[in-house]
C-alpha cells in the first residue's frame, strides 16, 4: 500500500469517528431535549416550578426558608435553571451553589419536602413517573452541595 | 433542592439569618422519600420481603429517627411462617431490629411425628450499619448505599433441632449488602453477601454435625418503581444445605404499595423450595408495615 493510500485510509478514517462522535452527541443531546419536552418544554418547566414554589410556600416543613424572597424572581431563575440542566435551550450561568446556599442551614429533611413539593406539581400536571425520576435523577446530586454535611 | 441555592440570588434584603429563630427539626422527622426505607424483610431489617438490604428501616434522616413494625405471613403447602417485629432506624445510620417468628407446621406436624401445629419459635435481634453511600443522593456516581450487619437468633426448641440434627439452637449471621437505585430508570438493585449456619432461616436451627461452618450465601433483589409508591421485583436468596434435607434456594416475585410514609402493603409469590422432606413449599408472602 502506498503512502498516498494510507494517507487516505487515515483521512477516511478520522472523518468516520468524526461522524461516530457527532451521531454520538447528537443522540445525547437530543435524550436530553426529550426529557425537556416531556416536561412540556419552556412553558411546561415554567408551570412545574410555579407550582413546585407555591406547594414549598405553603408547606409548614420549608416555608421559613422563603422569607424576604422575591417570588416570581426565583420562579424564573429556577425555571431557567431547570431548563438548562436537563438540556433545553437555556443558558443559565450557575453560581456556585455552596456559596449561594450559604447561611440557610439546610437538612436532608428541608431537600426531600421540597422533592416532594415538586413531585406534587409534576402529579398535578399529569407528568409521567418515569418523566419525573428522569428529572429527579438529575437533581438528586444537587443534595451533596447544598445540604449541610 | 435547587430552589436553595438560588434562594440568596432572589434575595431582596441582605442576609438577615442572625435574628431568624432557629427552625426545629423533629426528632420523628418522617423526612426520607416514600419508598426509600424499603419494606420489612421476614427477619425484621430493612429491606425486601426475603433479601436484607442496606437501607437503614423507616423514614427519618440523617437528623432524625424512624420507627416501624411489621407483621408478616407466609402461607406455604404444608407450613406457616408467621413474622412480627420493630425496628428503628438512627440517623439513617444505625438500625436495630427485632423479629419473632412462629412456624407452624400444621396439619404436617402430625405426619412429621411432632404433633398436629407443632411450632418452632424463633427470636431475631438484628444491627445494621450504614458505611457509605446514599440510595437516592448518589446519583451521578456508580457507589451504592453499603451496610454490614449482624442477626442474632435464638429457637426455642432445642431438643428437636438437636434430634433432626443441628448442632446450636441459636446462631449469628454477619452480612454486607449494597443497594443501588437507578433513579433516571426507575430501576433498584440489591446484593447482600451473608456468612450463615442457619438452617431454614434458623428455624431447623444452626449448622449440623457433618456441616458446622459458616458458609457465604447470596441474596438479590431487583426492583421496578412503577411510580413513587408501588414497586414490583424480584428477589433470590441462597440458603446452606447443613442437614442433608436437601434444602434449596428461596425466590419471591412482589408488589409493595406505600400507602403514605405510615404504611406499606407487599404482597408476594413465594417459593422456599423443599423444607423439612416437604417438597415445592410454594405459597403466598403478606406483609404489613406501619411506621413513624
Amino acid at each position: 500500500m502506498g503512502g498516498a493510500g494510507t494517507a487516505r485510509m487515515i483521512r477516511q478514517m478520522a472523518l468516520l469517528v468524526a461522524a461516530v462522535a457527532f451521531l454520538g452527541f447528537g443522540a445525547s443531546a437530543r435524550a436530553q431535549s426529550a426529557l425537556y419536552d416531556d416536561l412540556g418544554g419552556k412553558d411546561g418547566m415554567a408551570a412545574i416550578v410555579g407550582g413546585m414554589v407555591d406547594n414549598a410556600l405553603a408547606d409548614d416543613r420549608i416555608k421559613a426558608v422563603f422569607d424576604n424572597i422575591n417570588i416570581p424572581r426565583l420562579k424564573g431563575l429556577l425555571a431557567q435553571h431547570l431548563c438548562a440542566l436537563v438540556g433545553g435551550p437555556c443558558a443559565y450561568n450557575r453560581r456556585s451553589m455552596k456559596d449561594t446556599h450559604a447561611g440557610l442551614d439546610l437538612h436532608d429533611a428541608d431537600f426531600n419536602a421540597l422533592v416532594e413539593d415538586l413531585e406534587a406539581s409534576m402529579d398535578a400536571r399529569d407528568i409521567p413517573w418515569a418523566t419525573q425520576a428522569k428529572l429527579l435523577a438529575i437533581l438528586a446530586p444537587i443534595e451533596h452541595e447544598v445540604v449541610k454535611q | 433542592m435547587l430552589a436553595f441555592p438560588v434562594i440568596a440570588v432572589a434575595q431582596e434584603t441582605p442576609d438577615s439569618s442572625s435574628d431568624e429563630p432557629e427552625r426545629v427539626h423533629p426528632l420523628f422527622d418522617e423526612g426520607k422519600l416514600l419508598a426509600t426505607g424499603g419494606v420489612s424483610e421476614v427477619e425484621g431489617a430493612g429491606g425486601g420481603g426475603l433479601a436484607t438490604w442496606a437501607v437503614i428501616g423507616g423514614y427519618g434522616t440523617n437528623d432524625g429517627i424512624g420507627v416501624t413494625v411489621h407483621e408478616t405471613f407466609i402461607g406455604l403447602r404444608s407450613f406457616s411462617l408467621n413474622s412480627v417485629g420493630v425496628a428503628a432506624g438512627l440517623y439513617d445510620r444505625v438500625e436495630l431490629s427485632y423479629a419473632h417468628q412462629t412456624f407452624d407446621t400444621g396439619n404436617t406436624g402430625a405426619a412429621l411425628g411432632l404433633g398436629k401445629n407443632f411450632k418452632f419459635d424463633e427470636d431475631v435481634y438484628g444491627a445494621k450499619v450504614r458505611l457509605f453511600g446514599t440510595l437516592v443522593y448518589d446519583q451521578s456516581s456508580w457507589v451504592p448505599q453499603t451496610a454490614v450487619g449482624l442477626q442474632y437468633r435464638v429457637n426455642d426448641r432445642p431438643d428437636i433441632l438437636h434430634a433432626v440434627g443441628a448442632k446450636d439452637a441459636d446462631g449469628v449471621d454477619f452480612y454486607a449488602a449494597a443497594t443501588k437505585l437507578f433513579l433516571s430508570e426507575s430501576v433498584l438493585a440489591s446484593t447482600t453477601l451473608r456468612f450463615t449456619r442457619a438452617n431454614q432461616f434458623g428455624i431447623l436451627g444452626f449448622g449440623s454435625a457433618a456441616h458446622d461452618g459458616y458458609q457465604p450465601q447470596f441474596e438479590g433483589s431487583l426492583a421496578y418503581l412503577i411510580s413513587k409508591r408501588f414497586t414490583v421485583g424480584v428477589e433470590y436468596r441462597t440458603k446452606p444445605d447443613n442437614l442433608g434435607f436437601s434444602e434449596q434456594n428461596a425466590y419471591d416475585l412482589f408488589a409493595a404499595y406505600f400507602l403514605n410514609k405510615h404504611a406499606s402493603v407487599t404482597l408476594a409469590y413465594v417459593d422456599l423450595g423443599t423444607i423439612a422432606t416437604r417438597r415445592d413449599q410454594d405459597g403466598v408472602f403478606a406483609s404489613l408495615q406501619l411506621g413513624i
